[in-house]
């Protein structure tokens, strides 16, 4: 599946997008925040207040506890300021 | 109803003449911009505002069915702007046609109140001082909430 990184979380992890294969037991939007940050040490700093993380599955918002399984991309991004 | 995502600038007064022009025979409408503010006191350069626009229509569409629905509005168009905006910049235009006034301007207020905090827009400003994240501010969430309360 494809990631979306958006605003601080863009910066921080020097990336825009990136595509990844997590294992199996990468259930939901939440596990695969703490896969995400069990591999390097950038992500680890840039998510360690999940509360912070807002999610967003084939571009419709989700909660962390959302399945990823079927998901084609998963958008990461801090809270909205729009307006 | 109608959503448009740009980085191009718009014309505020244009745009409200052209949703007039389709009123047909509507009693009111409410048009709002939100501009790029720079005060004396804290002044700002450039806001870089970074989007998701697949997820920002699909976001809007959205409020605008609830605004819709729960004030009998006759139409609504948002237009918001991403990409880098000097200081005094139109970022966003909200326009909303209803039978009468008052469900004209709440609609108004309760779409900007959801583009507050429910649209995928991040923004960053530029000042003297160096660049700065606009952080989300919890007096966006209890605006937000506030059309949650009622119901």
């Amino acid at each position: 599946m494809k990631i979306l990184y958006f605003a601080m979380f863009r910066e921080r992890l020097n990336r825009s997008e990136e595509e990844v294969d997590p294992p199996a037991e990468v259930k939901t939007v939440s596990d695969l925040i703490g896969w995400l940050r069990s591999r390097d040490e950038a992500a680890e700093l840039a998510f360690e207040k999940p509360s912070l993380v807002r999610a967003a599955i084939d571009a419709k918002v989700v909660k962390p506890d959302a399945l990823i399984a079927n998901a084609q991309t998963v958008a990461l991004f801090p809270p909205m300021t729009g307006g | 109803m109608t959503v448009r995502i740009q980085t191009s600038a718009f014309d505020p007064g244009a745009e409200t003449n052209a949703f007039l022009a389709e009123s047909a025979g509507a009693g009111a409408a409410v048009t709002f911009t939100g501009l790029v503010r720079s005060r004396p006191d804290d002044p700002v350069e450039t806001l870089t505002l970074e989007s998701y626009p697949e997820l920002a229509v699909n976001q809007i569409e959205a409020m605008i069915a609830e605004a819709t629905a729960r004030f009998g509005l006759l139409r609504a168009t948002v237009i918001h702007r991403y990409g880098a905006l000097p200081a005094g910049d139109p970022i966003v235009q909200v326009m909303t046609l209803a039978p009468h006034r008052q469900a004209a301007f709440e609609a108004a207020e309760f779409l900007m109140d959801y583009l507050k905090t429910d649209a995928p827009f991040w923004k960053k400003e530029a000042t003297p001082e160096g660049e700065r994240w606009v952080e989300a501010k919890h007096e966006d969430d209890a605006a937000k909430d506030r059309w949650r309360n009622n119901d």
